[in-house]
């Protein structure tokens, strides 16, 4: 079976801006993954084509992409979840600089998450054994702790778009993972950081977020979460 | 070239790394090299669990689980090093906890456990020799421990600003005489060679799946770090020992936790018979991974597996019974694999699964406190450390049981920091040489510059087909001996490999192309490691040698490279508590 793509090229040292490359590839059957077919162009056709990938199963956040206009995971989007009768349109997540084909700039990204605290803060002395905690309370940070860090949420964030100083979905995210752990002692410094209009209050509940979360995490959920706590805090 | 100078280098970001990057005081310098953002690194792969003997859920004792964990290794593990891993399992499982890792919880709020392959406590705990049953010693965050485990211990690191090159592809190590004085690296991003002068190098690269066509492994796992020793002249151990997991996704070798069989999931062959019986009667589906992979191949071998729709076979791994709220809580993202997968929903039909490989049982030799050593005297390189799957301490010996393999990052990546540490205090810089980085620049210029006409993906696949086929679960000296002269083969095309980007932005494809020298390297370090070891122990199965044979090779292999064929020489194992059994389950 013939499938085409078309992948969005951009190599700064040769092209003054990005163009659209299609490949006309034998994909076998419809449950191999977009990972497998951008394989076999570089393999096999063109080894310039450039991306990221680890462990090709969904939990290293390597591969974000854009697929038919949609950020997911090249790795756990199969060919059977596109429409292959068409060209499938591969692209680098949006809103990020192009540092070479679909490989994008995660600096701004990665500075975001680390300005959230995003750590246990917890200076009591510790005790002999665990900290107790019940299994209640964990769960309620299972979800948020799924997070791969894939940027999936934050490029496809409209609010993120237009205002380049949010810290985005995926920082809140995490912000949520330590503010209601209930180990956690941060309190107002974790809470000042996000409490702004950079941060927690330019979510718009948009939830462009959770559609993109390849880990199907409700995102919006957590922040809203949040937005009560900063709000009971201003009470 | 870009030219640094820090007291320590560590090279790789998953849990061996990150957690001896912990360990480097305020004062000294420390950066940790990675060719991934550490994140991405293999150790979040990690699915059911992390060992200790806790005891929250049932009476468990650590000399229980160092039992266990020396007839895993099936008599091969140094039982000194072993000791330690077990004895400290306990409080490193509590420091994870205080770091900040979310666990599942017991009703008492304490950390949760679970069953595991190979894990056992005495039926009556007051009679050591009384029969074996399975107890409940993996830590976990439901089916995301390792996930969980990588980020806490990253997180850490910002909290404690830990200094990152991420994206920095290390290609070889800086031996100034016999001291280690740095590492090269390839600055991803731009082609930039960057030479890293050090007084202390760790390497925490993880591990070769990548030699095998059906692998767990992250595409990254390409033997980096034995193929940076191995070409220094430096040994590497008991790399014969090779674990395929028993339940990879058929087809896809994409990882379903032993958690599944812990929780009480089933093998089930063609004719619906749950075949671990006949195989370890007393633990059964939860007998160790070496022999739970032979029982499934030997399974098929014999008709009994079940026909795909390519031809291949598979078995079955059944979950149906289990009520579902163990799989939606306990068991979330391995079922989620099936599902997007294979388009299997496990609360309604069984999972096709087969054998997968895995991990390196072997590694670079090191002391337990990680310090790499260059022969059977377990003579120190100064400056040179090693930990997590990199490393061959050896607490896996010839089979390594689940939930191991974390623990042992945590274990002896903080006890090679702390060595670092002591060691940079009192050391100072060895001499840089003058041609630290030539070996790199050439190879880039080689690869970079070939006319050749053999592609790099077309010679890789070739050699995961072989490797396959030839070194896999069971083994035979006709096979390993056709695989010596198939890698001498691969050697030759290599040197003829060209590739299409000639750029320097982000170059994947040069990258890939150094990647196939070190997991050719590694691949022959396995094979000639194998075809010697004549006796099948552990995840080592010679047709040809059924048994095992103590009076000969209860030791460990060293294998070194030379201009013509590798060279072995063997060392003795640490035998502490307990002397070498029948090992049956």
């Amino acid at each position: 079976m013939k499938v085409t793509l078309r992948i969005q090229r951009y190599n700064p040292e040769k092209d003054a801006e990005p163009y659209y490359q299609e490949f006309k590839i034998e994909a076998g059957d419809d449950k191999v993954r977009i990972l497998d077919l951008l394989h076999v162009v570089k393999w096999e056709h063109d080894g310039t084509l450039t991306f990221r990938r680890s462990c090709a199963h969904g939990v290293c956040g390597s591969d974000g992409i854009r697929i038919n206009g949609r950020n997911r995971l090249a790795c756990s989007t199969l060919l059977r979840d596109v429409n292959y009768k068409k060209p499938i349109v591969i692209e680098p997540l949006p809103s990020m600089a192009i540092i070479k084909d679909l490989v994008v700039d995660m600096s701004d990204f990665y500075r975001k998450y680390e300005a959230v605290k995003p750590y246990l803060v917890n200076d009591s002395p510790l005790p002999e054994h665990e900290r107790l905690q019940s299994n209640e309370d964990a769960e309620k940070l299972f979800e948020s702790a799924k997070c791969i860090l894939c940027a999936c949420c934050t490029t496809s964030c409209p609010s993120s778009w237009s205002d380049p100083n949010y810290v985005g979905p995926a920082a809140l995210l995490k912000a949520y993972r330590f503010t209601f752990d209930t180990r956690d002692e941060a309190g107002d410094d974790r809470l000042d950081v996000i409490d702004t209009p950079d941060g927690t209050w330019r979510c718009h509940t948009i939830f462009n977020c959770v559609e993109a979360c390849p880990k199907e995490i409700n995102i919006t959920w957590h922040i809203s979460q949040l937005k009560k706590r900063l709000a009971q805090r201003e009470m | 070239m870009v030219k640094h100078q820090y007291d320590a280098i560590i090279v790789g970001a998953g849990g061996a790394g990150l957690r001896a990057a912990l360990e480097i005081p305020e004062g000294f310098s420390c950066a940790v090299l990675s060719k991934v953002f550490p994140t991405r690194s293999h150790t979040g792969a990690a699915q059911g669990g992390i060992g200790a003997a806790l005891g929250n859920e049932e009476e468990d004792s650590w000399e229980w689980h160092m039992f266990d964990t020396v007839k895993g290794s099936d008599y091969l593990g140094d039982q000194d090093a072993i000791e330690i891993m077990t004895k400290d399992a306990i409080r490193a499982i509590i420091e994870l906890e205080h770091m900040g890792m979310p666990f599942s919880r017991t009703p008492e709020g304490k950390i949760a456990q679970r069953k595991f392959g190979g894990h056992t406590k005495p039926e009556n705990p007051s009679d050591p020799d009384s029969k074996r049953i399975a107890v409940k010693r993996s830590c976990y965050s439901a089916d995301r421990t390792g996930h969980v485990m990588l980020h806490t211990l990253y997180e850490n690191c910002i909290k404690q600003k830990v200094h990152f090159y991420s994206e920095f592809f290390v290609t070889d190590l800086i031996m100034s005489g016999n001291v280690c004085a740095g590492v090269v690296a390839i600055e991803i991003a731009t082609s930039e060679v960057h030479v890293f002068h050090a007084k202390a190098v760790m390497l925490a690269t993880g591990g070769y799946g990548r030699i095998y066509r059906i692998t767990s492994n992250a595409h990254v796992g390409t033997g980096d770090g034995f193929a940076h020793v191995y070409n220094n002249g430096l040994p590497l151990q008991d790399m014969e020992f090779v674990q395929f997991h028993p339940t990879g996704l058929w087809k896809l070798g994409i990882l379903i936790s032993e958690a599944a069989r812990g929780e009480g999931g089933i093998l089930l062959n063609s004719k619906g018979e749950r075949f671990m019986e006949r195989y370890a009667p007393t633990v059964k589906d939860l007998a160790p991974r070496d022999m739970v992979s032979r029982a499934i191949l030997t399974e098929i071998r014999e008709g009994r597996g079940i026909k795909g729709s390519d031809g291949t076979y598979y078995v079955n791994l059944d979950l149906t019974h289990l009520p579902k709220e163990v799989i939606d809580d306990k068991l979330p993202e391995i079922t989620g694999f099936a599902r997007t997968y294979l388009g299997v929903e496990p609360t309604k039909e069984p999972i096709p699964i087969q054998p997968t490989a895995h991990y390196a049982m072997g590694g670079i030799p090191t002391t337990p406190d990680a310090e790499v050593t260059k022969d059977k005297k377990k003579t120190v390189i100064p400056g040179l450390y090693a930990a997590g799957e990199a490393a061959c301490v050896s607490v896996h010996g010839g089979n390594r049981l689940g939930t191991n393999s974390l623990l042992d990052l945590i274990v002896f990546g903080r006890r090679g920091g702390k060595a670092i540490a002591k060691f940079i205090a009192g050391a100072e810089f060895a001499p840089l040489p003058g041609d630290a980085a030539d070996k790199t620049i050439s190879k880039i210029d080689r690869v970079q510059n070939s006319t050749g006409s053999e592609k790099p993906g077309s010679l890789r696949t070739e050699m995961q087909e072989k490797m396959m086929e030839k070194v896999g679960i069971f083994r035979n000296e006709k096979d390993l001996t056709e695989m010596t002269s198939e890698i001498k083969n691969l050697r030759d095309r290599y040197q003829k490999i060209a590739i299409d980007d000639k750029g320097k932005i982000f170059n994947t494809d040069m990258m890939e192309a150094i990647e196939l020298g070190n997991l050719i390297d590694t691949a022959e370090a396995i094979t000639h490691s194998a075809l010697a070891r004549q006796e099948s122990r552990g995840a080592h199965s010679r047709e040809d040698y059924p048994n095992r044979d103590d009076k000969k090779w209860l030791k460990h292999t060293l294998i070194y490279k030379t201009d013509g064929e590798p060279k072995l020489d063997y060392k003795p194992v640490s035998i502490t508590r307990f002397q070498p059994k029948e090992r049956k389950y």
